[in-house]
């Protein structure tokens, strides 16, 4: 047994968090931060930070991910960072040339109270911020929140960055990503496409984290929003927040800003969440949907009408984050499912409340948790009291799934083991039909794996 | 086939690279690049100094070099990270450290366990949290051992986490705790980790056993980690030999074998790096003597083991490892026999950790690849230049603020195993270098490149230089690398290959730089278009 210390016995924990279902605030930030064209994602803090989150994020995404660190040794941590970070700030503009720096801090830089505004100001001063070049930041205490919290954060500063009101108007809708996945950024802005409205989506991290294999390599991939895109979300007419944890704050921050109101919607994974992004596109773009779109969810209906019996009644255990494990299960509802099991590490009341809601009718027993000690580990003393038909999360999940022999679905952050999940989306019709080809192969294999000779089935 | 290239001298371009920093970093850079220029001798290099803050650096931090490397690999104690949830949960199973437990045995390696610091624990500090949490571990769990390693904040609050761990300790009775002051803001790297981890498995572990083992040939085995098996494969070889490994520190270790590692006779290390520390403080206490060994290269390992095998002076064992070796080349040397035509004159950087950028050059070697540049992430001074520049190194503050224990000689156990006449005696006339280390520069051909804790932008240009057929690093320069169209191989993880150590590893490198360097992958990265329009892409590598 790989967690053979598992007990089922469930008692309360005050203090220890065991294979926690989040990680923490900065590398959300980094991930953001990658999103925006040119820009070179900075870590203000020890060297270990930085390599941690660099090396996360690149065995999520198998490509390069450059960011910078302002290497604290002991010194820097009893008189401050400000002298790391202005020659750092130095350092990257002149080395490694990005059109921006996106400077965010460390529980470290944090605990010592460094005021990143203020050093900012002062490498302006000091002339080390090149003419046209920039650098934007965002405070991302690690003993706050979680990586959500830090991605939600540098979508702030992004907004307090760049984001302008001119005289102006722009007929042009934001679009405002949870953390997704490439291939998710890639969908949302195909969608948005074929229903023929102008927008600015930020951040978009695809061509970024799914590059193509050219021989060459650049600091600066093709993908990002890029500065002059972000310097107009403030004229554009509507915001589309797609995730309240990782985008309510910057859709917010632009409304108080620039006076762009905002639609709160969930990531559009499954049917009724994709329902919803694109009447608020049609609505919020004034343009029709087009046929194109109604098949793309016709044939999500009818893998669901043709293969609903495979699905009916199987429960389910998920941990992740709030912004996609919401839309999740009410997709899993709406295929009959049963979400018995959900755990995030990522705090916030609504989460309980909105699931809740949505679980009601369908699974009045299932166990919620989230926040500190809201962990795999609580999870899977859940699971060992009274088992599941399956588990969709993150890479850490196979830990569980071969203890306990339950299929598994990889969902979230991070994917280190397999492929696939920055290429093919989850979001919208077509990432629901992801979905449900992914599920309905695993159920089926397991089927096919386990049924006696006399009942192997050829046709499903 | 490529044939080796007659590189221009390096030093024109090392010029052109230093041209895009400014000027105090190109002061500095320009120390920790150097040329071997006569074979046998090594440069002086600038090392373990801090890395310039803006500078993509491969490095990474104290605690990762504590708890990540030195203690991650062992399956009984229970680690728990004292901080936020970030570094706890990086450090999860990330680097392939393999163990195999007894049968119902403990093994805590597939958790992560963490304070998970909120604000108000920096606040108000975090002491109470992780009292609470020891007690938890130790209510759910009854482990033999909880160690607790700081994080940034906890130095800079000020939590007292020894006197924590020292208070539970004796309220528990039956549980070793103890804990780590390895907060990755100290040092300069992983490297003061690596120290932190030794002085604190020597204060609170080593000697905690004094049951003498069975066997005649008594070694420990320090500095190798288990990546991929490594150490399943050259437990393998010893047991062949009818050596015993008392411990190993860390790979596929317990705790207990800590504990009793002083009853060893012989320490052997492989990673001076990370451990030698740990061999100096067993040498004064308790009289084992060390020298250094490497198992990474079939050549090596059979060097190695005669090493081993000279040092108890038996008949028995010299023969028994000769025959041990001699069963074992036949299918290395069938395999190189086959490999190497397709290899011979290809060349490999690599810049990875405090020793393997040396071992490896020793596998490359084998299969007729020359290393034309290498340096480490977190060496010091001797790694690169031998043991005998110790007295030379200037401390700095960053290295003054790492711990040296005091150690002296245990008043009952110190028992030196050979007198300072038979030492003598097997350096001359066997060549045992006791607490010797030559370092790797003065293993490289005249010219060879010796670059320390090498950056982005020198990586991307040294290859350009050089059009490695392999570039060797880890996950971070992996993808970087690649999309330059050269191949890279983890030293770190190994791709998720290996085992690398022992003769069935170096078969399972050869077979593996093979792979990686003829794939016909790489001639798939130019669509037929661009050929047709008669433009070629410009790869970098012509591996």
């Amino acid at each position: 047994m790989l967690l053979r210390h598992t007990l089922p016995e469930v008692k309360e924990r005050k203090a220890l968090t065991i294979n926690p279902a989040k990680t923490c605030q900065p590398i959300g930030a980094m991930y953001a931060a990658l999103g925006i064209h040119g820009c070179l994602p900075h870590s203000h803090g020890s060297q270990g930070c930085c390599a941690y989150h660099r090396s996360a994020l690149t065995r999520h995404y198998k490509e390069p991910v450059m960011a910078a660190t302002s290497s604290f040794t002991e010194g820097s941590s009893v008189f401050g960072g400000q002298s790391n970070l202005i020659q750092a700030i130095n350092n990257i503009f002149t080395i490694y040339e990005p059109d921006i720096i996106a400077v965010h801090t460390t529980c470290l830089s944090e605990t010592i109270g460094d005021d990143v505004d203020q050093i900012v100001a002062k490498a302006k001063d000091d002339g080390k911020i090149p003419e046209g070049k920039y650098v934007i930041h965002a405070s991302t205490p690690s003993y706050q929140g979680s990586h959500v919290t830090g991605y939600a954060n540098m979508l702030k500063g992004i907004v307090k960055g760049f984001a302008q009101k001119s005289d102006i108007p722009r007929e042009q809708l934001n679009i405002i990503p949870a953390w997704v996945e490439p291939a998710d950024m890639r969908e949302i802005k195909r969608i948005a496409n074929m229903l023929g409205v102008k927008f600015v989506m930020f951040p978009d991290t695809s061509d970024v984290l799914d590059a193509p294999q050219t021989g060459k390599h650049v600091m600066y991939p093709e993908g990002g929003t890029t500065i002059a895109e972000l310097e107009s979300c403030g004229d554009s007419s509507y915001t589309l927040a797609l995730g309240e944890w990782c985008t309510q704050a910057a859709a917010q921050d632009l409304d108080r800003k620039c006076k762009v109101g905002y639609d709160m919607l969930d990531v559009p994974i499954g049917i009724k969440a994709t329902d919803r992004f694109i009447m608020s596109l049609s609505r919020h773009g004034k343009v029709e949907v087009p046929a194109l779109i109604t098949a793309e969810r016709g044939r999500v209906v009818d893998i669901v009408t043709d293969m609903e019996q495979y699905l009916h009644g199987k429960t389910v255990a998920l941990w992740g984050d709030p912004d996609t494990l919401i839309p999740l299960v009410e997709f899993l509802v709406d295929l009959e499912m049963k979400p018995k099991y959900i755990v995030s590490g990522t705090p916030g009341k609504k989460f309980k409340q909105k699931l809740e809601e949505l679980l009601k009718d369908a699974v009045p027993d299932a166990k919620i948790a989230n926040g500190p000690q809201a962990d795999m580990y609580l999870m899977h003393q859940w699971i060992k009291n009274e088992k599941v038909d399956l588990l969709i999360g993150n890479t850490y999940g196979k830990y569980i799934a071969r203890d306990e022999d339950i299929p598994f679905l990889r969902m979230g952050f991070p994917i280190l083991d397999r492929i696939g999940h920055s290429y093919f989306p989850t979001v919208g019709y077509t990432g629901a039909m992801r979905i449900l080809e992914k599920i309905l192969g695993l159920f089926m294999d397991r089927q096919d794996r386990d049924a006696p000779e006399e009942s192997f089935e050829l046709v499903m | 086939m490529v044939d080796k290239k007659d590189f221009p001298n390096p030093e024109a371009f090392k010029k052109q690279i230093l041209e895009k920093y400014p000027t105090k970093v190109a002061r500095k850079r320009a120390k920790a690049m150097v040329v071997v220029d006569e074979e046998g001798s090594a440069p002086i290099v600038q090392a373990n100094v801090r890395t310039v803050p803006g500078i993509i650096t491969q490095r990474g931090c104290s605690y990762a070099g504590c708890k990540g490397v030195v203690l991650g690999p062992t399956r009984d104690i229970i680690n728990i990270t004292h901080g936020p949830i970030g570094c706890g949960f990086y450090s999860w199973l990330t680097r392939r450290n393999q163990t195999k437990p007894d049968e119902g045995g403990e093994n805590y390696m597939a958790y992560c366990f963490s304070t998970d610091m909120q604000e108000e624990n920096i606040v108000f500090g975090g002491e109470k949290k992780l009292r609470e949490a020891i007690q938890e571990a130790y209510d759910m769990f009854h482990p033999k051992a909880i160690s607790v390693f700081a994080t940034c904040p906890v130095g800079l609050i000020g939590d007292d986490i020894h006197a924590i761990a020292a208070q539970a300790k004796e309220k528990f009775g039956d549980c070793n705790v103890f804990a780590f002051s390895c907060e990755g803001y100290k040092g300069v790297s992983q490297s003061a980790g690596h120290h932190i981890a030794n002085n604190q498995i020597f204060k609170h572990v080593v000697g905690n056993d004094d049951t003498v083992q069975e066997g005649k040939y008594k070694i420990n085995l320090l500095g190798e980690y288990n990546i991929g098996g490594d150490a399943f494969e050259i437990e393998r070889i010893l047991d062949l030999c009818g050596i015993s490994l008392i411990s190993t520190f860390s790979g596929n270790s317990s705790i207990d074998h800590f504990a009793n590692s002083h009853t060893a006779d012989l320490n052997t290390v492989m990673c001076h790096r990370s451990i030698n520390y740990m061999a100096d403080m067993m040498e004064t206490k308790f009289g084992i003597p060390w020298i250094k060994v490497n198992f990474i290269g079939a050549e090596a390992t059979a060097k190695s083991l005669r090493k081993i095998a000279a040092y108890f002076e038996d008949k028995k064992l010299i023969d028994r490892v000769e025959e041990v070796i001699k069963a074992e080349l036949p299918a290395v040397e069938e395999v190189i026999s086959t490999i190497k035509p397709k290899t011979e004159g290809k060349v490999a950087m690599l810049f990875v950790g405090g020793s393997r950028a040396h071992h490896y050059q020793e596998l490359f070697t084998e299969i007729g690849m020359e290393t034309v540049s290498a340096g480490y992430e977190f060496g010091h001074r001797d790694d690169y230049e031998g043991r005998e520049v110790l007295p030379s190194i200037k401390l700095d503050a960053d290295t003054r603020n790492i711990e040296e224990l005091k150690v002296d000689k245990d008043p009952e156990r110190y028992n030196p195993r050979k007198t300072p006449e038979q030492l003598e005696k097997l350096s001359k006339q066997k060549g045992l270098d006791f607490a010797g280390y030559h370092g790797m520069s003065k293993e490289m051909k005249k010219g060879s490149m010796v670059i320390d804790d090498i950056s982005q932008w020198e990586t991307e240009k040294w290859i350009e230089y050089y059009k490695p057929a392999v570039f060797c690093a880890g996950i971070k320069e992996k993808y970087a690398v690649q999309k330059m169209g050269v191949p890279l191989k983890q030293l770190h993880s190994y791709d998720y290959g290996g085992p690398y150590a022992g003769f069935k590893g170096a078969i399972n490198f050869y077979k593996d730089i093979e792979r990686i360097t003829t794939t016909r992958v790489w001639s798939l990265i130019s669509p037929p278009w661009d050929y047709s329009n008669g433009i070629k892409a410009d790869l970098v590598s012509n591996g």
